[in-house]
């Protein structure tokens, strides 16, 4: 079992668990190491993961997933832990282990209770790299929870302003999203057999067997489509996320926006579209409606909004509502951009969050009204909020840019009317975005200092200047050199769009 | 060709950018400004030798048979959007590409130069010249696109540039608004770019420049007759990829932007906001100019906006008093001026004219020649602010006397701009209007007149600043001409505004590459002359010594005046829907409906669940009797429903 | 005259229905297990008819009152002393006070 490697993703934060077990509460020094030493492992063995998953594409390898491997888990439900990676989730892993690394460095000061903060972060971890692992859609169900439980108290505890309210606010509505989610993961599992056959969870053997009725395929389809857009904050159920990324302290917010409302977009690409392909084909328009409002909504609401965090929340609104948005156009090209979207968004709105706790750190405010002209007492975060933004507004050469022209040229495939407006409707999106994000940078950064208090702050230290430095040069990476992901992810659609075309005759 | 030159072109810069931009902040502003000035004057000879090879070398692949060909010096793939669309990043040869080369590296190197006088001591100098580094890259990746989409991304990242240079000296609100507005506004154009270009690629399949020139009407064909409320499809993608060059280059409604633009740095006026990027819309369509002649209803767009936009441009020029302002608009009605010229070319003959595509070299012609000029005049303002430390006329007067190479090369790019023979202008525009009474007459003769009234603001200009009455202020502070380094490229470009014209353009820029040898139109040049000087003369008369005579022409019609000096509301307008409008009625009305709607409908479930828990948890009072008497009751009941079901 | 079953299950039934409400609405302590007293012995006396009249040949009912009987007499024994130690350390034994056990 533990020579599988994908398995060593879950053992590494439950390993990262017991070794903060162990440590003292008061000894600062050994609960960093810990956590240092656990991410950075985690980050060399995604990046070798990557490495030798393109070493075996190369070669020839053309399995839909690699490194596969299952295990009984409870006989009488034939669930399995069964794990495999395709490119996409690859992808993913890498992204979820840059964001815990730089979300390690910037939490280098939590306080109070630091070992009770790591430990939550570790589980959500632990939850987040389970998910993506798994090919079975029990325990994928199963990491799913682990990872939305941990929010609760790391939101409660550690978080500002209304933390309790904003706590119980995310943590319910997505339990509904969950609740929702169970119907239908139920429900496909008891249709997942052909007459007589051994029911399963397995995602390869339910897609093989393509045996769930149209009928029954348009209403589980509507229970995982919300369920998991929930999570990637789909209007209307997006409002858990300005209220809870407001509130969630600095490393959490990184990893939920960055990582976890990922697992919303995936889980819609991965059950909702590929194990219901049918129903996908039927009922897409309804979701192409929500998702599109809420790209062009999002990026409304973040032009008025005057706290920091709130306007980012709206921004992923908006971004992740492209991912949505990208997955139900239903071709590869978009597919790819929601891919890429989920990737740049994981990583800039992560950078984004980061520099806002750092921010909110030494001005003790987030509203942009009390701040000005900080480029000139901290230029070291100016520069990087400024390359955070201009990666937001999809600035060529920024991972953003390459993300957002993947899904326009992908969806504008659709050669419908119908399809074009929403399309367009999706690219004026690219200016309001550049609205919000040019008012915030020029309040927040440009223009004359407004408080005379804040001329005596410093610029960034060691431990924020690595954490940034990472995620820029992952952002920067993915805006130069793009077409590697498109090598990395081009064999994980064939199925899809085999099962979607299919389904269309 | 070999690949080096052509890739050290595009890699200095932006290795320069990112040297100066990360390593700045430790170096001495002496060391970065040279380190600026060294790579720019490296990247212009490479330019140069590139530039020269293309034109004189001969080789079959820039020339064959007399006639110049589009030659991809490299084209390689940096991301496929599906089998057939991919995105290449490359670098085309032809001629305006080799002529936009030029024409960039030389205005950039001479900013450089200029810049080092004129921002010496500035806090960020190093980020200035990075950002200068930047925006030469971008502006070089634009030219060279061998597709589209390259065009597109380097479109984009000289917006940025020109974002962060516009906003260079970010502490005054002001110039951090006028970049945001900058920004946006050809962001919003550039929303038209794409949309576009979404359009154009889906039909034909291809980003490539050369697979669509070569092949208009397959372009045309692809798209299956397709229309779209009564225009077809090509045209719509035509005009929307046209608004992009609208934004761009300051087209008509879009133009609001340049003038505020103009709270940047001076040299960055010269370089971006007259010389090279504002050109980018007229290069945008002399780029894909076969295929805006197979659709008709483009051209006649690009002619109309073009007519109006120099005219309104030349109006408004007349009555500003800030001379950078001036500049800027005399930059929209002369660009406004090279689009009419395209969009009356013509790539096939038409009767009774020997030349058809006559608009488009002279709109290439004028390009050249006006990005010289025009960075002359607005290095001249530079210097002239850098003297008496004010924007406007209002601060100068009299300063021919204390300022001689400033106003020699001043006049110089007067005279240029105005058409005087023997100045770059006159062969320049001169053609552009021979080329437009070939196609109507009337699009010469609007145009003509917009030629007068450059004359007139110009000289109005030129008078106000080095004639009327000497400003009282000298005593305290006398001005004098700039340092070296600034008069030099001063000089230079004053050189190079004398002796351009007579440059053979003809010889080596046309649309479809071959020759065309450039002869005067005696009757266009004598009327278009003769109306300049006499627009000079009015200048004169009017400005040249204080007296009333303006003070009453203005009186004649002060609410035109006002207007003009308004710019005729524009901002008003704009200001009035995006303020009002779209932040307080459509982003604060949606920002309401998600909070008390939308957030309160999620409350509401949470409370209604809150408040039923609430009613009934009386019920589980922990008193037996209580439970007993409910036990009871429902027994009761039970028995009653069971009793009244079975009989 | 010969008496039917019915003559002994109304006053069963009334007794029974004295004993509910009773336990019900009494607070004291001792009502209500005077109450529930009651309604044991409705439910005795149920048993005992029932077998008299129904199951003549069998004593089953007898012998299961008997045990009522004997358990009744312990547990109002126990009830007793619990609601006397109640009554010691609270002063009282009204049923609506008696809620310490209920956080």
């Amino acid at each position: 079992m533990f020579g599988n490697i994908l398995i060593w993703f879950v053992v590494i934060p439950v390993i990262m668990m017991a070794g903060l077990g162990l440590c003292r509460n008061s000894s600062m020094n050994a609960i960093r190491a810990v956590m240092v030493v656990c991410s950075t492992v985690l980050l060399g063995l995604s990046i070798w993961l990557c490495v030798d998953f393109l070493r075996l594409r190369e070669m020839g390898v053309s399995d839909e997933m690699l490194y596969t491997g299952s295990w009984m888990w409870y006989a009488p439900l034939n669930i399995h832990l069964a794990v495999g990676v395709d490119g996409i989730s690859v992808l993913m892993l890498l992204l979820s282990s840059v964001i815990v690394f730089a979300g390690t460095f910037a939490s280098w000061k939590i306080s109070p209770l630091p070992k009770n903060f790591f430990l939550w972060f570790a589980l959500l971890s632990t939850g987040v790299f389970g998910f993506f692992i798994s090919i079975d859609i029990f325990t994928m169900f199963m990491f799913y929870e682990v990872a939305l439980i941990p929010m609760y108290l790391l939101i409660g505890v550690w978080g500002t302003g209304r933390k309790e309210y904003s706590a119980m606010k995310l943590t319910l509505m997505l339990m509904g999203g969950s609740a929702f989610l169970m119907l239908g993961l139920l429900g496909i599992y008891w249709h997942s057999a052909p007459e007589g056959g051994q029911l399963t969870w397995n995602i390869l053997e339910i897609s093989r067997n393509a045996s769930i009725a149209p009928e029954w395929q348009n209403m589980l389809f509507c229970f995982t489509f919300v369920g998991f857009g929930v999570l990637g904050a789909m209007f209307p159920f997006h409002t858990w996320s300005p209220d809870g990324h407001a509130c969630a302290p600095t490393a959490v917010s990184m990893l939920h926006a960055g990582v976890l409302m990922k697992l919303g977009g995936y889980g819609c690409f991965r059950i909702a579209i590929y194990l219901l392909p049918q129903a996908a084909n039927e009922l897409a328009w309804i979701f192409i409606v929500l998702t599109g409002v809420s790209i062009v909504y999002g990026a409304f609401s973040a032009c008025v909004q005057t706290d920091l965090k709130y306007i980012n929340a709206y921004s992923s609104v908006s971004h992740c509502g492209m991912v949505l948005f990208a997955i139900l156009m239903l071709n590869t090209t978009a597919m790819t951009g929601a891919i890429l979207q989920m990737l740049s968004h994981g990583l800039m709105t992560a950078l984004f969050f980061a520099l806002i706790g750092m921010i909110y750190g030494r001005t003790h405010t987030r509203d942009i009204r009390q701040m000005g002209g900080l480029m000139k007492i901290m230029p070291y975060l100016g520069v990087c909020y400024m390359i955070a933004g201009f990666a937001s507004l999809g600035l060529p050469g920024l991972s953003g840019f390459v993300a957002e022209m993947t899904i326009f040229f992908g969806s504008f495939q659709n050669a419908d009317l119908f399809h074009r407006i929403f399309v367009i409707a999706a690219t004026c999106s690219i200016v309001i975005t550049a609205v919000y994000i040019l008012r915030v940078v020029g309040k927040l950064l440009l223009g004359p200092v407004q408080d005379e208090h804040h001329l005596q702050l410093t610029d960034a230290t060691w431990f924020e200047r690595l954490s940034t430095v990472t995620l820029i040069l992952c952002i920067a990476g993915i805006g130069c050199f793009p077409n590697w992901i498109n090598e990395t992810i081009q064999h994980s659609f064939a199925p899809i769009m085999a099962a979607i075309q299919s389904a269309a005759l | 060709m070999d690949i080096t030159l052509p890739i050290l072109i595009l890699a200095i810069p932006i290795t320069m950018f990112l040297v100066l931009g990360i390593g700045g902040v430790k170096m001495s502003h002496k060391l970065a400004g040279i380190l600026g000035i060294l790579g720019m004057g490296t990247t212009a000879v490479l330019a140069y030798i590139v530039a020269f090879t293309y034109f004189f070398s001969g080789d079959a692949n820039f020339i064959l048979d007399g006639v110049r060909q589009q030659y991809q010096v490299f084209d390689v793939t940096w991301l496929a959007f599906t089998q057939t669309l991919v995105v290449n990043i490359g670098f085309l040869l032809d001629p305006i590409s080799a002529m936009m080369l030029v024409v960039i590296t030389t205005i950039s190197f001479m900013v450089h130069l200029y810049s080092w006088g004129y921002m010496e001591g500035e806090p960020g100098f190093q980020r200035y010249y990075a950002f200068l580094s930047l925006f030469s890259f971008s502006m070089l990746g634009l030219v060279v696109a061998t597709n589209i989409f390259q065009m597109y991304i380097f479109w984009e990242l000289v917006g940025v540039s020109s974002y962060l240079l516009i906003g260079f000296f970010y502490k005054l609100p002001s110039a951090v608004s006028a970049s945001k507005k900058a920004f946006i506004v050809t962001r919003f154009a550039d929303l038209g770019f794409l949309i576009g270009i979404l359009l154009l690629s889906f039909y034909t399949d291809t980003f490539n420049f050369v697979d669509m020139t070569t092949n208009p009407e397959g372009v045309l064909a692809s798209t299956g007759g397709a229309t779209f409320m009564g225009a077809s499809v090509l045209t719509w993608a035509m005009v929307l990829i046209f608004t992009g060059g609208m934004g761009k280059s300051a087209m008509m409604p879009l133009h609001i932007w340049l003038p505020d633009a103009m709270e940047g740095p001076t040299p960055v006026s010269a370089l971006i906001h007259a010389a090279t990027m504002v050109v980018a819309g007229v290069y945008l369509v002399a780029r894909m100019f076969p295929v805006y002649c197979v659709v008709d209803a483009a051209m006649t767009f690009i002619c109309v906006i073009g007519a109006i936009t120099a005219f309104y441009a030349a109006v408004v020029a007349c009555a500003q008093i800030d001379i950078k302002r001036i500049l800027a608009f005399s930059t929209i009605s002369q660009i406004a001026f090279m689009m009419v010229s395209l969009g009356v070319a013509y790539d096939k003959p038409i009767e009774g004219v020997h030349y058809s595509g006559l608009g488009y070299m002279a709109g290439m012609f004028h390009l050249f020649t006006h990005a010289m000029f025009k960075a002359l005049l607005f290095l001249g303002a530079g210097a002239l602010i850098h003297a008496v430390h004010s924007n406007n006329y209002t601060s100068m007067g009299g300063l021919r006397k204390y300022m001689p190479i400033t106003h020699v090369t001043f006049l110089i790019g007067c005279l240029a701009i105005a058409g005087i023979w023997p100045f770059a202008g006159f062969f320049s525009k001169d053609e552009m209007l021979a080329a437009m009474f070939a196609r109507h007459w009337f699009w010469g003769a609007w145009m003509t007149m917009v030629a007068g009234l450059t004359a007139f603001y110009m000289f109005r200009m030129y008078f106000l600043v080095f004639w009327w009455e000497e400003n009282p202020h000298y005593k305290e502070h006398k001005p004098h001409d700039a340092p070296w380094q600034m008069s030099l490229p001063l000089i230079f470009l004053g050189a190079v505004s004398i002796v351009a014209g007579f440059i053979p353009f003809g010889e080596l820029v046309t649309w479809n590459g071959e020759p065309y040898h450039i002869h005067i139109e005696a009757p266009v040049a004598a009327t278009s002359l003769v109306v300049a000087v006499c627009a000079i003369a009015l200048a004169a008369a009017m400005y040249m010594k204080k007296n009333a005579l303006p003070t009453k022409v203005k009186n004649m019609c002060p609410a035109l005046w006002t207007a003009a000096h308004r710019r005729f509301y524009w901002d008003e307008i704009y200001m009035f829907i995006t303020h009002r409008i779209i932040f307080d009625i459509i982003c604060k009305g949606i920002a309401w409906f998600d909070r008390h709607i939308i957030d309160a409908t999620m409350d509401a479930f949470a409370k209604i669940t809150q408040k039923t828990s609430y009613a009934i948890r009386g019920m589980q009072s922990g008193e037996i009797q209580s439970y007993v008497g409910w036990y009871i009751a429902g027994a009761v009941a039970v028995a009653a429903i069971t009793w009244l079901c079975l009989i | 005259m010969d008496l039917s079953m019915l003559w002994y299950l109304v006053p069963s039934v009334v007794m029974f229905a004295c004993g509910i409400y009773g336990f019900v609405t009494r607070k004291n302590l001792i009502a209500i297990l005077i109450s529930l007293e009651l309604m044991l012995n409705s439910a005795d006396l149920n048993f005992v008819v029932f077998n008299r009249f129904l199951f003549p040949g069998s004593m089953d009912g007898m012998v299961f009152t008997l045990f009522a009987i004997a358990i009744a007499a312990a547990e109002t024994a126990i009830a007793i002393a619990i609601i006397i130690n109640i009554y010691r350390s609270i002063g009282n034994t009204d049923v609506t006070e008696i809620n310490k056990m209920k956080f």
